[in-house]
Formats: structure tokens, C-alpha cells, sequence
């Protein structure tokens, strides 16, 4: 082992095609011992394909794959030094759990006695030892998932790859999992690759998320960068819910002022500062652009987040209470807007309600490409 | 007003009671036709077994669906070790012995090679293999008859002509587009992350075969030993075809214990040889017939 820390895992320029079809373009990425990576985007992304390439099940087609340090090019599922849990848990159906979970170890020769060991000690710490002589068949989606969990920990590999583990669990369970899964991270602190087309769970989980689009990755970040900084309008939809408010403007450039105005259906442009530089603007004239605002960024004044909001009235289409806050649609520049107040703010359907816009953690994007630009 | 209610009430109990006889007489009607048709099928079994039993006298007087006056197993013991097929005259307990050589290992390599097979086409696909499958499929549809002379032509280059190995390597051959029909079908079902998960765990691929494929496969290997154990033990044209003196198989035998008598017909001894023939695969479908249905039904394997 080097001193330095050396990626466990380290993407060079990966191709992938299934014939003619491009598959993934040019995939760099790398992680750190102990980090949680998560590749998160639409279904057909590509994500899945880019998991099967890191484990060998799947030969790429160009670029190379590092896991430790070691070139994975030619070398077997088994050699990599890998573990994997599947979305349908892959449980082998005739044998038991306790069977399930040392299969690995008996194919690899590891001593009886040791299989034991370990097996009881990953029982323990998933709490699934009561169940060793069970047949899968007999389990709930949510043991399960435990026993695949398991039969990953139990080889203790450099590197753990999810395939989308939680989508085929109900909706309270896949929270309880997803925490689980959390904490079993930080108490091992191992490094983990996992596949989701959840961005709640990404968030959730992940150290850095790849988001990927069409095979080609869209940004990669803290979950923090990926929410607040996203670098296109694809990640800035994708990411959040509600999604983020991406509304057609037009800004404004004089001295060192900037404006953003956006059209409204009845009444004035709703015109607001911005106090950051957009580039291409260059400090003059006016360009279309997109803004884009998160819900939390758009609230009522009496809020605390609304202190440095810039007010204005706003006709109020829809209100859905959802209990801990109340979501409010308006219509900016031709678009549904939504907006996130407190459960009590006092606006009704139909009326005008005076709302606050946040833009300091505002995106401007480009509209053509997408692309962000302040 | 009264009175319309309980008119109204007394009806709807006759129309209940109407609709009830209506589907007891349904029933009725339903069960005895299914007995009906039990009845004639079961009428040839009936016939041979009465015959069987008969003397030959009794046979030539009595009729056809009467029951046998005095019971005589002196045919059935006739068939089995004295009938005489030609010149020859030990009944079938030889090709019943030769069949028995020629079915087990048959329907035993047929079997496994149908399986990995399968397993193959369901689970490790590459470039072509479908359409190896579909020539497969195709080779179940081709006509017995169309095989027996590049057939004949090979069991000579290989020595195997009139050999009890030679048939065993036709059954073989012309049951593998069967059998790995009956596995891929099955194992198409299992999920593909199972051979992942398995890959992953470091099992390679017979590894994967037998440690994780086979135990599943039961309900199958059941359809299947049962489909080419009938297939092989009934058939008739290639034992007349690649068979010789010593090595035929019971069908055959039978067909010459039926038809190279001369003088008076046996008819009980027919009767009890036809039974004896046909009893190995009755005794299969008796034993073995609910796990049949229940291979063919069965379909994925949920983990």
C-alpha cells in the first residue's frame, strides 16, 4: 500500500456501444477510499451499464477502469475485489440465507471455520442471524435486502457496487433502508459505488453524485454543489423536488447593476436585482436567459428565509398545502412557477399574494445550450 | 300493496329455486359426459387387460366385452419368456431388457444435454445464438423418417450400426432439439442477475450450473425425463430401422410377436405382450403424471 491516497476507483475515458448504439461517452471519474459515489439520472442514461462495466459484467469498449490502482482491463467479475448488490437482491433461490451469504467464500475455498466467523458477524450487524436457515422464498422484500447487503459485507471487498438496491421495496421501507444503508457507510467507512434514478436518495447518501444524461455525465459534485450550482438546466430540473423553478428573462446589464425582468400574463414586468456577474453580458446590454429558482428560493414575506427577498404581488393559481409547508403555483414568463410558504402563510386561490424572490442562490442559464452562466 | 310484496317476495324465491335446479342439471349434465368419455377411452384398456386374462377358447366363443370366466395368467407368462418372435421363442423379456439399456441412458444424456443446453441459450446469449435456438426448434419438427438414411449412413461410419449404443446416440440426437425447448423455455424465466450475482461471488460456469441451475430445475427434468422416456420406449421406427437380431427394442419385438405367427392368432398372448410393452410408460405418467402437469405449468422462479 502507498502512503498517498490512491483513488479506489478511477474511470479514464470510458467508451461503451452495444453495436452501433453509443452507450456511455467518455466517462471520467474517480473516488477516494471511503467515499460514497452515486450515479444518478432518467432510466436509459446509461448508469446501470457504467455499474456493469466496473464490475466486468460488461466489457468496455474504450478507456480504461483502475480499481486500487490496478488496471481492470481483461480481468474477471471475481478478481476485481468487488461486491455487488443487485436490484431484484439476485438471492440464490434453493439455498439459504446463511448458504446465500457464504456462497461466495465456499467457491473461493476460504476454511469453514472462517466462513462461520464472518457469517456470524455480518449476521449480527445486518440483525438478520434469526433468519440463517430461511429459503428466500420464506424473507420480505426487506430481509431481502438485508441478506443481499449481506452477502456483499461478508467479502469485505475494496469496493461495493449498488444496483439500484431500494427501488423494488414500498415507500416507508426504502427510507428505513436508505438510513440503514447510510449508517453502514460511516460505520465502515467503505467506498461505495450505487445506481439510482432517485435524486432524493442521491442527495441523501451520496459524498459526490455523477448525474448522467444520455451516456454522457452532466456534473459532478457534493450534493451541496449539485443542488445550489448546478451546471446545466438538465441537472438543475432533475435534481430537487419540486423541481426548480426555469423561467424565461431577460437581464439587464448597466454600470455595475444587473437586472433579470420576466413577463407576466396581466400587469408589469416583475423586474428584479441581481447582484452577480452574468457572463456574457459583460457589464452592458440585455440578453434572453433562463432563471432558475428553487421553490425555498420564492416564499412569503413573512418568512425568515424572505429577508433578503425582494417583494412582489404575484396571482396565485393553485395552493397545495402539504402539511409542513404550503406550495403555491403562480405564472412567470409563461411558465408555472411554484412556490414554497409556510404552513400558515395566509394566501388563497384566485387572489394576489405578495411573495418574496431570494436570488442569491438563483442559476442563470443560457437557453439555447442549457448551459449555466452565473 | 300487501299483497304485491309478498307476490314479489314469493317469486324471487322460485327464481332462485329455478336457477339452482338450472345449474345442478348443468352439473349433472357436465359430470356424465366426462364420464362418457372416460368410459371410451378407457374401453381398449379394458378389452386387452379381459382378453389377456382369457383362454383362447373363451375368446374365440365369448364376446368381445365380456368378463373373463376363469382368470388364466397363462398368457401373460407366455408373453413374457415364451412367445415366439420368428425362430426365436423367450417372449419379451430380452427386448424388454434391451429397451430398458436403451431408454435409461438415452433419456439420461438427452436430458443433460438439454439442460446445459438451455442453460446456455437462456443465460450466457452471444452473437447467433438465436438462431441456433430456432435451428433447434426447427430439428424437433423434422419427420423421423427424413433422419434414417444419413442416420444409417453414420451409425455404419462409426461402427455403431445394429448396436444398442447406436440407438441410444439417435435418441440422443433427435431428442436434444426437445429438451433444450423444455430448459431454455425454463431457464429463460430465471432472472439474469442471478448468473451476475454468482459472477460476482467468483463461480464460473459449470460452478453456476449445478450450484445454482440444477437445484432449481426439478419441475422440469420431471416434464422432460417423462417426455423422452414415452418418446424413446415407444418408438418403433428407428428400433425397426438401426436394431438388429439380439438388440431390438420391445416395440419391435412386439410387432413380431403379433406378426410372424403362423397358424391359430394368439390374441391373449397379443393383449398381455401389448400391456407389458406400454406398462413402463403407464407406470411413469401413474407416478410421476401430477409433477408433469406441474412442471409444464411452473414458471418463474421467484427468489
Amino acid at each position: 500500500m502507498t502512503e498517498t491516497t490512491q483513488s479506489i476507483l478511477s474511470i479514464e475515458n470510458l467508451d461503451k456501444s452495444f453495436g452501433a448504439v453509443k452507450i456511455l461517452k467518455d466517462i471520467n471519474v474517480s473516488i477516494e477510499p471511503g467515499e460514497f459515489l452515486v450515479l444518478v439520472g432518467p432510466s436509459g442514461c446509461g448508469k446501470s451499464t457504467l455499474l456493469n462495466c466496473i464490475a466486468g459484467l460488461e466489457e468496455s469498449t474504450a478507456g480504461d477502469i483502475n480499481i486500487g490502482g490496478r488496471s481492470m482491463i481483461g480481468v474477471a467479475p471475481k478478481d476485481r475485489d468487488i461486491a455487488m448488490v443487485f436490484q431484484s437482491y439476485a438471492l440464490y433461490p434453493t439455498m439459504t440465507v446463511g448458504k446465500n451469504i457464504t456462497f461466495g467464500m465456499k467457491v473461493r475455498g476460504t476454511p469453514e471455520a472462517e466462513q462461520q466467523a464472518k457469517l456470524n458477524e455480518v449476521a449480527t450487524l445486518l440483525q438478520i442471524d434469526h433468519l440463517l436457515d430461511r429459503k428466500p422464498s420464506q424473507l420480505s422484500g426487506g430481509q431481502r435486502q438485508r441478506v443481499a447487503m449481506g452477502r456483499a459485507l461478508v467479502r469485505d471487498p475494496q469496493l461495493f457496487l449498488f444496483d439500484e438496491p431500494l427501488s423494488n421495496l414500498d415507500a416507508k421501507l426504502r427510507v428505513e433502508m436508505r438510513t440503514e444503508i447510510k449508517r453502514l457507510h460511516q460505520t465502515l467507512g467503505a467506498s461505495i459505488v450505487y445506481v439510482t434514478h432517485d435524486q432524493i436518495e442521491a442527495m441523501t447518501l451520496a459524498t459526490k453524485i455523477v448525474v448522467m444524461k444520455d451516456g454522457v455525465i452532466q456534473q459532478v459534485g457534493t450534493p451541496n454543489e449539485i443542488y445550489n450550482h448546478p451546471a446545466n438546466m438538465f441537472v438543475a430540473d432533475f435534481m430537487g423536488s419540486p423541481s426548480m423553478n426555469l423561467i424565461p428573462a431577460q437581464a439587464t446589464s448597466s454600470g455595475n447593476s444587473t437586472q433579470i425582468s420576466i413577463a407576466r400574463a396581466a400587469g408589469d414586468e416583475l423586474v428584479l436585482n441581481f447582484d452577480r456577474e452574468i457572463s456574457g453580458l459583460n457589464g452592458s446590454g440585455s440578453k434572453e436567459v433562463i432563471l432558475g429558482l428553487r421553490p425555498e428560493n420564492i416564499t412569503d414575506p413573512l418568512s425568515i428565509v424572505a429577508q433578503s427577498g425582494q417583494l412582489a404581488d404575484c396571482q396565485i393559481d393553485v395552493v397545495e398545502p402539504a402539511g409542513s409547508d404550503t406550495f403555491v403555483v403562480t405564472s412567470l414568463g409563461g411558465k408555472q412557477v411554484t412556490a414554497r410558504l409556510r404552513a400558515d402563510a395566509e394566501v388563497m386561490a384566485g387572489q394576489s399574494a405578495s411573495l418574496a424572490f431570494d436570488l442569491t442562490k438563483a442559476s442563470v442559464f443560457e437557453p439555447d445550450s442549457g448551459a449555466r452562466i452565473a | 300493496m300487501t299483497d304485491i310484496s309478498v307476490n314479489s317476495v314469493s317469486s324471487e324465491k322460485n327464481a332462485a329455486r329455478i336457477r339452482l335446479a338450472q345449474r345442478i342439471a348443468l352439473r349433472f349434465g357436465l359430470y356424465a359426459m366426462l364420464l362418457v368419455f372416460a368410459l371410451y377411452y378407457l374401453m381398449p384398456l379394458f378389452v386387452m387387460l379381459t382378453t389377456s386374462l382369457k383362454s383362447l377358447d373363451e375368446i374365440r366363443t365369448g364376446s368381445l366385452l365380456s368378463l373373463p370366466r376363469d382368470i388364466d395368467f397363462t398368457s401373460w407368462a407366455t408373453a413374457w419368456s415364451g412367445a415366439c418372435t420368428g425362430i426365436q421363442c423367450d417372449g419379451l423379456q430380452p427386448f424388454f431388457w434391451n429397451s430398458v439399456l436403451l431408454s435409461v441412458p438415452a433419456v439420461f444424456l438427452s436430458t443433460l444435454l438439454g439442460a446445459v443446453n438451455g442453460y446456455v441459450l437462456a443465460q450466457w446469449r452471444f452473437k447467433g445464438s438465436n438462431i441456433l435456438f430456432a435451428l433447434m426448434l426447427f430439428g424437433c419438427f423434422i419427420p423421423f423418417q427424413v433422419v434414417i438414411l444419413p442416420m444409417a449412413i453414420v451409425l455404419g461410419k462409426l461402427q455403431l450400426a445394429g448396436t444398442i449404443g447406436g440407438l441410444v446416440l439417435v435418441h440422443v440426437v433427435y431428442g436434444i432439439g426437445f429438451t433444450t425447448l423444455f430448459f431454455r423455455n425454463f431457464y429463460v424465466t430465471v432472472p439474469q442477475e442471478l448468473v451476475k450475482a454468482a459472477k460476482v461471488d467468483g463461480a464460473g460456469f459449470f460452478r453456476i450450473f449445478y450450484s445454482i441451475f440444477l437445484p432449481i430445475s426439478p419441475p422440469i427434468i420431471v416434464v422432460t425425463v417423462i417426455w423422452q422416456f414415452t418418446q424413446i420406449w415407444n418408438d418403433f421406427l428407428f428400433g425397426v430401422s438401426f436394431s438388429q437380431a439380439g438388440t431390438q427394442p420391445i416395440t419391435v419385438a412386439l410387432n413380431n410377436i403379433v406378426n410372424s405367427t403362423t397358424g391359430v392368432k394368439e390374441y391373449n398372448v397379443d393383449m398381455a405382450a401389448a400391456i407389458i410393452a406400454a406398462l413402463p410408460t403407464l407406470i411413469v405418467y401413474v407416478v410421476a403424471g401430477k409433477y408433469f402437469i406441474r412442471g409444464l405449468t411452473a414458471g418463474s422462479v421467484k427468489g
